[in-house]
C-alpha cells in the first residue's frame, strides 16, 4: 500500500519516495491521490503539497509553485516550477 | 643570437603566461564539476517533461486550433537562429564552433530564400555575427552579469522569444548550443525549439484513459511554454559545461606548450652562457700565452 511519489524542478529532483497518499493543489481544486488511482493529468496552483508518509501521521507540506501533476500506473510525479523552502 | 638579457627577459614572460594558463585550467577544473552535477540534476525534469509533453501530443490532433508555438504560423520565410555562446574566452574553439554550425546553417537557409535574423545570448558570438549579419540581429541576451545560468535567465529568454514569436518576427526557431559529451568532447548541436518539435508518444498509461482537468487543449497551452523554457534550460546548462571543458582542455595544452617553450629558451640560455665563458677564458689564456 504506497505510492510513489516524485517531486521535480528544472534545478533538481526534490523528492522520490514511497507515501501513503499525497494531496495536490489542483487548478480546479485539491486531490489526493492514493495508490492505484486511475491516469490523470492536470495543471497545479501555487499552494501546498501535502505528504501523508503513513495514513494516520500528520502531512508534511512543501510548498510549490505552478507546474503540472501527472498520475500514471508507476505513481505520481509533479513537475513544478519552483519549490519554497 | 639573442643576448642573455634577452633570452632571461623572454623566458620569463612565458612563465607568467604558463602562470595565468594555469590558475585559469584549474578555475576551469572546478567549475567544471559543479556545471557538470547542475546540468545533470536537471535531466530528470526535463525527460519527465518531455513524456508528459509527448502522451498529450499524442492525443491531440494538429489543428488550426492548436496553439501556436505547436502549429506554426503556418508560414516557413523567416528563421530565428538563437545562437548561445560563452561571455568568456580563453575556452579554445568552443564559441567559434558553435558560430561556425551557425553560420553554416544561416547559409543553407539563405540559399533557400528564405531570411535569416539572430538572436544572440551571450557576448562572445556577438562581433563576428555583426560583421557578417549587421542587419540581422533581432535582439541579443545579456549573460556578463551572471555567474552560473539558472531557470530565472531561462525563463527570461524564452518569455522573450514566444513575445517576438507572437508579433510576428519570426516563423521557426532554431537553437544554437554546444552539448556536454566529456571535457574533451563538446558538440555543437542545432535544435528546432518553435514550433515546438512533439516528442516521440511513449505508451506510458498502458492504454489506459488518462483523464485531464482541465482539458488537454489548456494543460497543452500550460505546457508548451513551459516545455520550451526547459528546452532553453537545459542547453545553457549544457553550454556553460561545454564551456568549462573547453576551457580546461584548451589551457592545459597552453600550460604544457608554455612549460615545452620555457625548457627550449632555458637550454638555449645555458648554451649561450656556457659560450660567453668559453670565449672568455680562451681571450685568458691567448693573452697569457703571449706573454
Amino acid at each position: 500500500m504506497a505510492l510513489q511519489f516524485e517531486l521535480v524542478t528544472p534545478a533538481r529532483l526534490v523528492r522520490s519516495e514511497s507515501v501513503h497518499m499525497v494531496v495536490v493543489p489542483g487548478t480546479e481544486g485539491e486531490f489526493g491521490v492514493l495508490e492505484g488511482h486511475a491516469p490523470f493529468m492536470a495543471t497545479i496552483r501555487d499552494g501546498a503539497v501535502k505528504v501523508y508518509t503513513t495514513e494516520s501521521g500528520a502531512p508534511e507540506e512543501i510548498v510549490v509553485r505552478g507546474g503540472f501533476a501527472e498520475v500514471t500506473p508507476k505513481g505520481l510525479t509533479l513537475l513544478a516550477e519552483a519549490v519554497e523552502g | 643570437m639573442a643576448s642573455l638579457k634577452e633570452l632571461k627577459g623572454r623566458i620569463n614572460s612565458v612563465k607568467s603566461t604558463q602562470k595565468i594558463t594555469k590558475a585559469k585550467q584549474m578555475v576551469a577544473a572546478a567549475k567544471l564539476r559543479k556545471a557538470q552535477s547542475a546540468a545533470e540534476a536537471a535531466r530528470p525534469y526535463a525527460a519527465r517533461l518531455a513524456e508528459v509533453m509527448g502522451s498529450i501530443a499524442s492525443r491531440i490532433v494538429v489543428s488550426e486550433n492548436s496553439p501556436k508555438l505547436l502549429a506554426g504560423t503556418g508560414k516557413d520565410a523567416v528563421h530565428l537562429l538563437v545562437v548561445a555562446n560563452s561571455d568568456r574566452g580563453l575556452c579554445g574553439a568552443f564559441n567559434s564552433n558553435i558560430l561556425k554550425a551557425a553560420r553554416l546553417k544561416a547559409q543553407a537557409l539563405e540559399a533557400e530564400g528564405k531570411t535569416v535574423l539572430f538572436y544572440l545570448v551571450g557576448r562572445k558570438g556577438r562581433a563576428v555575427i555583426r560583421r557578417e549579419y549587421p542587419n540581422a540581429i533581432l535582439a541579443q541576451f545579456d549573460t556578463t552579469e551572471v555567474r552560473e545560468p539558472g531557470y530565472g535567465e531561462a525563463e527570461k529568454i524564452a518569455d522573450e522569444l514566444v513575445a517576438l514569436y507572437e508579433a510576428g518576427k519570426f516563423d521557426v526557431a532554431h537553437l544554437f548550443f554546444s552539448k556536454f559529451r566529456s571535457a574533451l568532447l563538446q558538440e555543437p548541436t542545432e535544435q528546432q525549439i518553435i514550433p515546438v518539435p512533439t516528442p516521440k508518444a511513449e505508451a506510458a498509461t498502458g492504454g489506459a484513459v488518462v483523464e485531464y482537468e482541465p482539458e488537454e487543449e489548456e494543460i497543452l497551452g500550460a505546457l508548451l511554454p513551459r516545455y520550451l523554457k526547459t528546452q532553453l534550460f537545459g542547453a545553457l546548462l549544457e553550454n556553460a559545461a561545454s564551456e568549462q571543458g573547453a576551457s580546461m582542455t584548451a589551457m592545459d595544452n597552453a600550460t604544457r606548450n608554455a612549460g615545452d617553450l620555457i625548457s627550449k629558451l632555458t637550454i638555449q640560455y645555458n648554451r649561450s652562457r656556457q659560450a660567453a665563458i668559453t670565449t672568455e677564458l680562451i681571450e685568458i689564456i691567448a693573452g697569457a700565452e703571449a706573454l
